[in-house]
């Protein structure tokens, strides 16, 4: 049971590729995969997988409703709000559920059990298979804010395989956080610029927070320059894999195909890639 | 008549605030007394959100008849007004001089929220 997550700080540099190819590639060599996408807002591994879809499940979030009948409007629960998602009056009580972070603080702290938790829909899971791999994908509503309780009962309703991919949002706040969190590794997706370097950086400084053994691939490895190669030599990063720019894997992505259809880059490279990482980790 | 200002300082020469929720001061103004406390509302400014319902929160234990602020977004109107208190835009000047409009009956009073929520 490994669990590897791959991530990137910034958008558009590869992850849901690396991904949805390192899970294809070991589902065809005969290992139980499952793939996860917890990039909740805008879940798109989906395109490359293309899953047949067998269960769709929603997910809830409890948040405060009050029973004015028994509420003496004494404001404890105001107080112990940390999102102010609660205001007392004198004979009301309003509740901004946009605001809540469904902590249960003012549900556990009423002195008159005047409040009660009720389910609030924010999002949905599509669960299924791709040639044998198993799929998964959490998507939060439109217009809601908050991703992780989303991502947070992707994992826990993923099925036990032997090795877990899990495909995480772009950034370093708490959507990431929550995908990557409790896996066994991190592998950061980067490119050869300026801006890839920045937010790598950025990366590292999160899986170094959050105590993640991880390593970088470089996707586009042979455009833009050699800082990023510096900064990872100089910081005594891993460099996993370079993956040079081919104009047939950009065709294939621009017509939602596998990379691994038509390069071994993303058949055997990614395979032989996990084999290293999974014996680190069995260390 | 009591009257809430949002304001950028902690006396009545301060300037009114434009922002309600993110306002660094309130003060809380009795026209009857003639006498004014200060609402220190510094925690709120850098607020990750919710600053609108914490500091309605704040002003309304003060039972204001009026509360005067350059702007309002949805929740704040929406405590504000529950509690019972009018909202009247003005942030042209200072802390005193909206306490003479607010006297003389100049304000203009809203009946909605005349800005958008941040992010929700």
């Amino acid at each position: 049971m490994i669990k590897i997550s791959v991530a990137s700080g910034k958008g558009g540099t590869g992850k849901t590729t690396i991904a949805t190819n390192l899970a294809a590639a070991l589902s065809k060599k005969g290992k139980d995969v499952v793939y996860l996408d917890c990039d909740v807002e805008e879940p798109n591994g989906r395109i490359f997988l293309k899953p047949l879809i067998s269960n769709i499940s929603r997910v809830s979030v409890l948040v405060p409703r009050i029973d004015l009948d028994k509420c003496t409007f004494c404001g404890e629960c105001a107080e112990t709000c940390e999102f102010n998602a609660l205001a007392v009056l004198e004979d009301n009580v309003m509740v901004f559920d946009s605001l809540c972070h469904n902590c249960g603080g003012c549900y556990h702290i009423c002195p008159e059990n005047a409040i009660k938790e009720v389910p609030r829909d924010i999002g949905e899971i599509q669960s299924g298979s791709s040639n044998g791999l198993k799929f998964m994908e959490g998507q939060l509503t439109i217009g809601e804010a908050q991703a992780p309780p989303v991502t947070k009962q992707l994992k826990k309703d993923m099925p036990p395989a032997e090795i877990t991919i899990i495909d995480a949002p772009p950034g370093t706040s708490c959507p990431v956080i929550e995908a990557v969190g409790d896996t066994d590794y991190l592998i950061l997706v980067s490119e050869p610029t300026p801006f890839g370097l920045n937010d790598l950086k950025l990366a590292v400084g999160m899986a170094r927070e959050l105590k993640l053994p991880f390593g970088v691939v470089i996707n586009r490895s042979d455009l833009g320059d050699d800082l990023t190669i510096d900064y990872c030599r100089k910081e005594d990063i891993e460099i996993l894999l370079q993956i040079p720019f081919d104009h047939k894997i950009a065709k294939a992505y621009s017509e939602g195909r596998m990379a691994s259809d038509i390069s071994p880059i993303y058949r055997e490279n990614l395979y032989e890639l996990y084999e290293n990482i999974a014996g680190r980790i069995k260390q | 008549m009591i009257l809430a200002i949002s304001s950028q300082g902690p006396t009545l020469e301060s300037a009114v605030d434009p922002r309600f929720g993110r306002a660094p001061y309130f003060i809380i103004y009795n026209t009857e007394t003639e006498e004014f406390e200060t609402i220190n509302n510094s925690e709120n400014v850098n607020a990750m959100g919710g600053a609108g319902v914490q500091a309605s929160q704040s002003v309304v234990s003060h039972k204001p008849d009026v509360v005067i602020s350059g702007n309002f977004g949805p929740k704040a109107f929406q405590v504000l007004n529950g509690s019972g208190a009018r909202t009247a835009l003005w942030a042209n000047g200072k802390v005193s001089e909206a306490i003479e409009l607010a006297k003389t009956n100049q304000l203009e009073y809203t009946q909605s929220a005349n800005v958008k929520g941040h992010w929700q």
